[in-house]
């Protein structure tokens, strides 16, 4: 029944899920930085970063075939922007340094949410000063995100019992009455939890 | 169009980040002030509410299919700067969560999906339906906005990549932009659909329909037009080499029109006086023009369509 997106793989005992959220964050923003600034004739710097990466890998104990298929899945936009490139005249070159700095740094990003609850993450977040408001939002996000999306996916089902015919412009009209549906159980929710969040005192 | 690590430089990255760190500054600032304690909670929801919605996959012909982007639906819903605040959520949680989009990129995806989106959105949604009055209206304009800001995204995010030298603009700016006129098409159906749906069922949670007319929005849209402006300058004047005369002069003075005009910039191809290597740039801009106009007549068949003239209140 529920939509499952458990982002916490591994196991929560080792090394690099037990040190601090801010470190880690800040050690990786550093990592990440750099990577992007450094020129790429600098092939030590990149061989370093992989190594270290590829240690941490190790020292997480996040399943490899995970960690391949989230590296591995690009998105169309990176794939258009390959294949533009593939048509210039210093393609090549480039292409190369293009999927060196943005494969370090999503090994980075992804080694840094699976290791990391997002509540610690929030935590730094507001320990930097970003505004509550922001905050809160996103933390209201994450909560019902899945929440949502099981919803969503009810709905789904149960217009797929319900539905016989498929012809196009009608499935269209369906699917945007749905989104619309969800929209309004989104907010109706939202309502409840306002009035839930007040009878625990919050202000 | 979520730009990954690597793929743009530290200048644009610096840039893009501190006009989105601005824009988002000052819609949060308008949201705490306008916004009742009361609804505070839809901001998360309705950020959760897009992530679920942008899962929901629409069949295109082909057996390919394309999903709700949202910017201008939340800005039309919500207002522009709550729909500032909501779209930068989801890219927030979308990068550190799921890893779409770049650390360093997410200055850049701020700006082109949050803010820029949100506001060209929001503005040309306001300008037709100041001109078209009804739901039916209401519909056109939210589809022809919806298709306006996915191809002004569209085209910051070419320039950004093309300030990085990722890729030449040359290159970029057909590739995005035709790709884009018709992904822009499908975003502007789903968001009038979307938008219809939820006006039959509860047209009070829209707040531009709620008691009073809704709130004014001019100075709000001023500040995010000029900001929204200024990226446009950075990341896609360099590259035009004709504009006509002095850009800054004319951000300062119509921040608001200027935004407005942006769709249907790059203007006229004869701008264009190179036409051997660059004749993908002025093609892509004549049919960037020729388009606006298809598909504001394909927005009003739809909300023709959509909404019968009895139920037209």
């Amino acid at each position: 029944m529920n939509v499952s997106w458990d982002h916490h793989h591994g196991r929560p005992g080792s090394p690099i899920h037990r040190l601090g959220a801010a470190p880690k964050l800040g050690f990786a923003l550093l990592l990440i930085v750099a990577t992007v600034l450094m020129p790429i004739e600098h092939r030590a710097w990149f061989a370093g970063v992989a190594g270290v990466l590829l240690l941490t890998v190790l020292l997480s104990r996040l399943p490899l075939l995970f960690l391949a298929r989230r590296l591995l899945m690009l998105s169309p936009f990176v794939l258009g922007v390959v294949l533009v490139n593939a048509w210039q005249p210093a393609g090549r070159a480039n292409w190369l340094a293009l999927a060196v700095k943005s494969g370090l740094c999503l090994l980075t990003v992804i080694l840094v949410s699976n290791t990391t609850p997002f509540s610690q993450i929030l935590r730094v977040l507001k320990s930097i000063r970003v505004p509550s408001l922001l905050i809160t939002t996103i933390a209201l996000m994450h909560r019902y995100l899945f929440v949502l999306l099981d919803e969503s996916e009810r709905m789904r089902r149960a217009r797929a019992s319900r539905t016989f015919t498929q012809r196009r412009p009608f499935h269209w009209h369906t699917l945007g009455t749905v989104v619309g549906q969800l929209f309004i159980r989104a907010s109706e929710r939202a309502e409840r939890i306002y009035d839930a969040m007040c009878a625990r005192g919050w202000k | 169009m979520h730009i990954p690590d690597g793929f743009i430089d530290g200048k644009t990255a610096a840039v893009s980040a501190a006009l989105s760190a601005a824009g988002v500054g000052l819609a949060l600032r308008q949201v705490r002030r306008e916004l009742p304690a009361r609804k505070a909670p839809l901001l998360g929801l309705s950020a959760a509410f897009l992530f679920a919605a942008q899962m929901v996959n629409f069949p295109v012909a082909g057996g390919t299919s394309g999903h709700l982007v949202g910017g201008t639906l939340v800005a039309a819903l919500l207002g522009p700067s709550a729909a500032v605040v909501v779209v930068t959520t989801v890219l927030i949680v979308q990068c550190f969560l799921f890893q779409d989009g770049g650390v360093t990129a997410l200055g850049a995806n701020i700006f082109n999906m949050a803010i820029l989106n949100s506001v060209v959105g929001y503005a040309v949604y306001r300008a037709v339906c100041h001109w078209l009055t009804g739901i039916r209206g209401r519909v056109t304009a939210i589809a022809f906005a919806a298709w306006c800001a996915t191809v002004v995204s569209a085209i910051s995010c070419a320039g950004q990549l093309a300030w990085s030298g990722t890729i030449p603009w040359a290159a970029a700016f057909p590739a995005m932009a035709a790709v884009h006129l018709f992904i822009g098409v499908g975003e502007g159906l789903i968001s009038g659909l979307v938008f219809l749906a939820v006006y039959r069922a509860r047209p009070d949670l829209i707040v531009e329909t709620q008691a009073g007319g809704g709130p004014k929005r001019f100075g709000e849209l001023v500040r995010q037009g000029l900001l929204a402006t200024l990226g446009v300058a950075v990341f896609v004047a360099p590259f035009a080499c004709s504009w006509p005369d002095g850009l800054d002069s004319v951000a300062g003075k119509f921040g608001i029109k200027h935004t407005l005009a942006a769709p249907l910039w790059p203007a006229p191809a004869p701008d264009y006086q190179v036409p051997g290597m660059h004749w993908a740039v002025g093609a892509t801009a004549v049919a960037g023009a020729i388009g606006s106009l298809v598909v504001f007549a394909l927005a009003l068949l739809m909300g023709r369509w959509l909404v019968p003239k009895s139920t037209e209140s």
